[in-house]
């Protein structure tokens, strides 16, 4: 078992490393077959190890790979950690990955970092795995650091445009900000529970609800409670969440085979992942958990509006990923952790989809991504658009695509779920589902349907782009079609993950609507019948009205509306605020220290100052050693008279 | 064998062998590889201080005892333990590497370049070898004199105002550590370091000895506010003396608190916690900050290097707190072997960077940011290391930078809450920093014809900087390489420092 999962975590970084130093001698086509060789040979086997772990009976397995350090009476290791929850994430990872391997032969053929993109996209599927199948907090946080690097890497990729190099900047040190969370919560397991080894940690979840610490002299905080929102920091800047969000839509300035590997299907959902790993100790803190749901619905609905109002199709979308990043966060605060993970998967499928579509379009438009120069692209690009149209409807949850079985399972597990703030949480998903359509068939509508407007040129261009970028399209849309109907009954129902996941608050919501379960067929039917449907008839018909039955309404209505269409244009303020109030005050804090403290005090005043008092003493005191025989005679008659002085009047 | 000596003498007779030739005019032999035979040779013979090294016991080993100044109890005295042992293989590989970095790079006065790196070397080793007092501050003050001319000779344009505050700032710490051993030589007939620390002194004895020593340690380190010598320093100093500074000179000090401070005045260490933590964050927050400011390449990792060195001694000065929070002595020891690990990491990687700094210069002749741009477009290999450098140095896990940090992080969280948070925020200085250095520099639009024109580093550049990176790495997948080899001798101090404190009547 052990030299399986080996092969699985260290294929792809052998291959990353042939590939990234042996650039200049090996040819494009070595580059990519050893890339996809290695991540294809990683996926097979993670589906093996997936099978093993449902009909193998391999449970719970864990490994020690090797000891990493020892640092007083704490050791720390690399190993791993294979559940059904690890496996089915491995393959999800090593799945789309694939896909997005193969698109990228097509993608970015005429790119001159080729080889560099592979090698990146191969240490990221490395590191992405390294975070799953971590059985302690260590490496879990090793992994975590990782992808961000290489997400770091890939927003920059083309680090000649000075947005890109900005952007990756700025994702890198948004997800700082919530990793500086993430890692003193690992101090906490670690103080708390004297061990980071997952495993040992739950098992001691119980024991470790009686503890917890003075925060500050009159605020006492459960363990629980501070370990699972510092976690959740964490998450919150890997998964994009209110307010470290500001960072996905500009990861957008990398390639897009990345946003949709990276910042759609994989590492953004490193949170969402970590989170439902760490169920045992979340769910025995209503506090957690409250604020878990809280940030998750709220930006599940406002950051689905900020997506109306984008103009670049890939800005939409990335906007989609933050919203429905969201669902996954809420059902996790609700209590579903097992429909957050299903979300997590179907997501995958879909989203990473809709990415590969829109690159496939923006290849077509020779890389124009202004869903305004587009329209009515359907004819061109049947393949594009017949996909896309499955992913939009997916993502949309239209009854009986995957989407809809988890957003559904989504919806109305907050609307049962017990935490503090679940009505203000239940409206945040289910107003999400409209706003969800709405975005979703605005940019169908705008990109593939309607009048062409783009210029002359690349109108006599336009043609449906090669298999290696069709290829995956279709090997996306099938499970973004079926996959939701054939996993439901187990993941969001069953008891799929045992004891991986588990809800120590009692009754979770999904047990509760298991009750009510009579499998997918029935659920598809009363789907029909159910507010998020009609919802999305709203939305589908809003679009239409208005994208294709009156094409010139949204821009009267953008004139009438005008002070909230200012507010989702400028994303709520949030960017600003970041740049304008955050970055900028922390650079002028920085420089006023510098200047005034260092430069200023320290420097000019003391030591210099020091140097100085010296320098101006030492010439008082040569003007006295004048070498003039009066003058020594002159001072000796003054002390002598002061002498005197002094004896006679003491 | 004589391990200690030789690292010691080997060096040094380097030096003297290397200023002979180039005097005697031998035309036949290069003096560069005669230099960098010598300094092969000490790393070399710094190897068996490991392979040998017995990691079942906390005492001094390979030690080497000659009377020397009998009158005084002044003895030849050496000895390594877990602490001091990695600091002089650390010494003598970074030697190896400056000896190569300046192959091309120095015209002027050659020999005296290389031998004064030579001499320094044996300097250093000796100093972390020593366990005489007077043995050690010989070398300790010896040490200066061929950093200050590195300085004062091979420097930039202010080198002679660099060169005077760096000499002025660490002697005047250094004559008052003369005291204090005196002092101590006083009280207990000897000179021997290890003899100290039976002293157990009352709280005010100790609270001199503590600022003392402080003086000389804290400027070494450097620790605020005795830092502004440091970015100085470095601006002006050539390429190998920035990395010999950065990777060794600093090491100095924390080597000291760890040596005397924590040992010989544990009380007074306890009873000034508190002073030594704020200042420990002060240095990782403020001097994050101040870094994240700078113009200049040099300067940025200057302060850079300050902010990680705040993580060693927070790390040695928060046992006290651990001990009293949590009852137990295993997470301070947690904390100070981060604390070393972090000492070596920052050896390596504050060297990596200098010498990516460097390569820069020796191309433009300047270090200052706003003239780069766009260099990994003429220099992608270049390009590779130094990002690679940066983010090793914002402790990017698998490379050795995390080790430290992480296990300094959770360690102190059993101090308590507060402290661990405000040093996790290195996290978001320590990459804000280092990333905006490489967004300005590495990447972008290729900023003007002369970056244009740049050549990618050379095989024997690539050398150097795989060289040192590759220990980065090593200690990053698997640090108990180094771990194994401290623990005995960390758990046994601590066993004696934090009881003595705790037990000693001094309050």
């Amino acid at each position: 078992m052990e030299a399986i999962l080996l092969v699985i975590l260290l294929g792809p970084l052998v291959a990353s490393a042939i590939v990234l130093l042996g650039q200049n001698q090996l040819s494009r086509k070595v580059v990519h077959s050893l890339a996809i060789a290695a991540v294809f040979v990683s996926f097979c086997l993670s589906i093996y190890v997936l099978y093993l772990s449902i009909w193998g009976g391999l449970g719970v397995h864990e490994e020690i790979v090797y000891t990493w350090g020892v640092g007083g009476p704490f050791t720390f290791s690399i190993g791993f950690l294979i559940d059904r929850l690890s496996a089915l994430m491995m393959c999800i990872v090593t799945f789309v990955s694939f896909a997005v391997h193969v698109y990228t032969i097509g993608y970015m053929d005429d790119d001159s970092g080729y080889k560099r993109f592979f090698g990146y996209i191969a240490l990221f599927t490395f590191s992405m795995l390294l975070l799953v199948m971590a059985n302690n907090f260590m490496q879990l946080f090793m992994g975590w650091e990782m992808v961000g690097l290489v997400s770091y890497l890939l927003i920059g990729f083309w680090y000649q445009r000075d947005s890109a190099t900005f952007a990756s900047l700025k994702a890198f040190v948004v997800n700082r900000v919530g990793d500086f969370g993430f890692i003193v919560g690992i101090a906490g397991v670690l103080f708390f529970a004297g061990t980071l080894n997952y495993l040992d940690v739950f098992a001691q979840a119980p024991a470790i609800a009686n503890q917890g610490l003075w925060v500050t002299a009159h605020q006492y905080v459960s363990a629980p409670t501070l370990i699972s929102i510092l976690l959740f920091v964490g998450a919150m800047g890997k998964s994009a969440q209110i307010p470290l969000h500001t960072w996905l839509p500009g990861s957008m300035e990398g390639p897009t085979p990345i946003s949709a590997l990276i910042h759609a299907a994989t590492m953004v959902t490193a949170g969402i992942f970590m989170v439902a790993r760490c169920s045992p100790l979340f769910s025995l803190s209503p506090t957690a958990m409250s604020f878990v749901l809280i940030v998750g619905a709220t930006g599940a609905f406002f950051m689905g509006l900020i997506g109306i109002v984008q103009t670049d199709i890939k800005q939409v979308v990335a906007y989609s990923t933050i919203s429905q990043l969201g669902y996954m966060t809420a059902a996790l605060g609700a209590g579903a952790f097992a429909g957050g993970i299903f979300h997590l998967m179907t997501h995958a499928t879909f989203k990473a989809l809709l990415f590969l579509g829109a690159g496939s379009v923006i290849i077509a438009m020779h890389h124009e991504q202004d869903m305004r120069k587009m329209g009515g692209l359907a004819r061109y690009m049947p393949i594009t658009y017949i996909t896309f149209l499955i992913g939009g409807l997916a993502l949309s949850a239209f009854p009986g695509f995957a989407g809809f079985f988890s957003k559904d399972a989504i919806i109305d597990a907050v609307g049962m779920s017990a935490t503090p703030g679940a009505t203000y949480a239940y409206w945040c998903v289910l107003l999400g589902a409209l706003v969800t359509t709405i975005y979703t068939f605005r940019m169908i509508f705008l990109t593939f349907h309607g009048k062409p407007r783009m210029d002359e040129h690349t109108k006599s261009h336009l043609k449906e782009s090669p298999w290696v970028v069709t290829f995956p399209l279709i090997l996306l849309a099938i499970p973004s079609a079926v996959l939701g109907g054939i996993a439901v009954k187990w993941l969001a129902f069953g008891d799929f993950f045992g004891s991986s996941i588990v809800n120590r608050a009692g009754d979770a919501p999904l047990s509760l609507m298991s009750e009510e379960f009579h499998g997918a067929w029935q659920m598809f039917v009363h789907g029909f019948s159910t507010w998020p449907f009609f919802l999305f008839v709203i939305g589908f018909v809003l679009c239409w009205v208005f994208y294709i039955w009156k094409p010139h309404w949204p821009a009267i209505l953008q004139s009438k509306l005008r002070p909230a269409w200012f507010a989702l244009d400028h994303k709520l303020f949030w960017d600003d605020l970041e740049v304008g109030v955050v970055m900028e005050g922390s650079r002028r804090l920085g420089s006023a220290l510098w200047r005034w403290v260092d430069d200023g005090l320290i420097d000019a005043v003391a030591v210099n100052g020091t140097a100085r008092a010296i320098g101006l003493g030492s010439r008082v005191i040569r003007h006295i050693q004048s070498g003039y025989l009066y003058h020594y005679a002159f001072v000796m008659v003054i002390g002598l008279a002061v002498m005197v002085g002094w004896l006679i009047w003491r | 064998m004589p391990y200690l000596s030789l690292v010691i003498w080997v060096p040094v007779l380097g030096g003297i062998v290397v200023l002979a030739a180039d005097r005697l005019r031998v035309r036949w032999l290069d003096i560069r590889w005669l230099a960098l035979g010598f300094s092969i040779l000490t790393f070399a013979l710094s190897i068996p201080l490991y392979t040998s090294f017995d990691v079942t016991t906390p005492t001094m080993q390979f030690v080497e005892k000659v009377p020397w100044i009998a009158a005084y109890d002044v003895n030849y005295y050496l000895g390594v333990d877990g602490i001091s042992m990695p600091l002089i293989i650390l010494t003598s590989f970074m030697t190896v590497i400056v000896i190569i970095a300046c192959w091309k790079i120095i015209q002027y006065k050659l020999a005296q370049y290389l031998a004064a790196f030579l001499i320094m070397a044996g300097l250093m080793n000796g100093t972390f070898a020593s366990l005489n007092a007077v043995l050690f501050y010989l070398f300790w003050e010896a040490m200066l004199i061929p950093m200050f001319l590195i300085i004062g000779i091979w420097g930039g344009p202010r080198r002679i105002y660099a060169a005077l505050k760096f000499f002025l700032y660490t002697f005047l710490g250094s004559v008052l550590m003369l005291v204090v051993f005196i002092w101590l030589y006083l009280k207990t007939g000897s000179f021997d370091i290890l003899g100290f620390y039976n002293l157990h002194l009352g709280l005010v004895p100790q609270m001199l000895i503590f600022f003392g020593l402080f003086a000389a340690f804290a400027v070494k380190v450097p620790m605020v506010p005795v830092h502004t010598w440091l970015p100085d320093a470095h601006v002006e100093a050539p390429t190998g003396g920035s990395v010999i500074l950065a990777a060794i000179l600093l090491k100095m000090g924390a080597y000291g608190f760890l040596r005397f401070n924590l040992p010989i005045a544990p009380d007074a260490s306890m009873k000034l916690e508190w002073f030594m933590i704020a200042l420990s964050l002060i240095a990782i927050i403020y001097i994050g900050l101040v870094a994240m400011m700078q113009k200049d390449m040099k300067k940025l990792v200057a302060y850079s290097s300050i902010a990680h060195m705040g993580f060693v001694t927070l790390g040695f000065f928060v046992i006290f707190m651990i001990w009293q929070n949590t009852g137990s002595l295993g997470a301070a020891t947690l904390t100070v072997e981060g604390s070393l690990v972090q000492m070596i990491s920052h050896g390596l990687i504050s060297g990596g960077l200098f010498l990516c700094v460097g390569v820069l210069y020796d191309r433009m002749h300047t270090h200052e940011m706003a003239q780069f741009g766009g260099v990994v477009k003429p220099m992608p290999k270049y390009g590779y290391f130094f990002l690679a450098f940066m983010m090793a140095n914002s402790g990017l896990p698998l490379t050795s930078g995390f080790v430290g940090e992480f296990m300094v992080i959770l360690g102190s969280f059993q101090a308590n809450f507060w402290v661990s948070v405000l040093t996790a925020v290195a996290l978001i200085t320590a990459c804000s920093y280092s990333l905006y250095l490489i967004k300005q520099v590495v990447f972008g639009k290729v900023k003007s014809d002369r970056v244009a024109a740049l050549k990618d580093i050379s095989p024997r550049e690539v050398l150097i900087l795989a060289l040192v990176f590759l220990p980065v790495l090593l200690i990053g997948f698997y640090p108990q390489i180094i771990l194994r080899v401290m623990h005995p001798t960390v758990t046994h101090l601590l066993s004696q420092v934090v009881p003595a404190a705790l037990g000693g009547g001094a309050g």
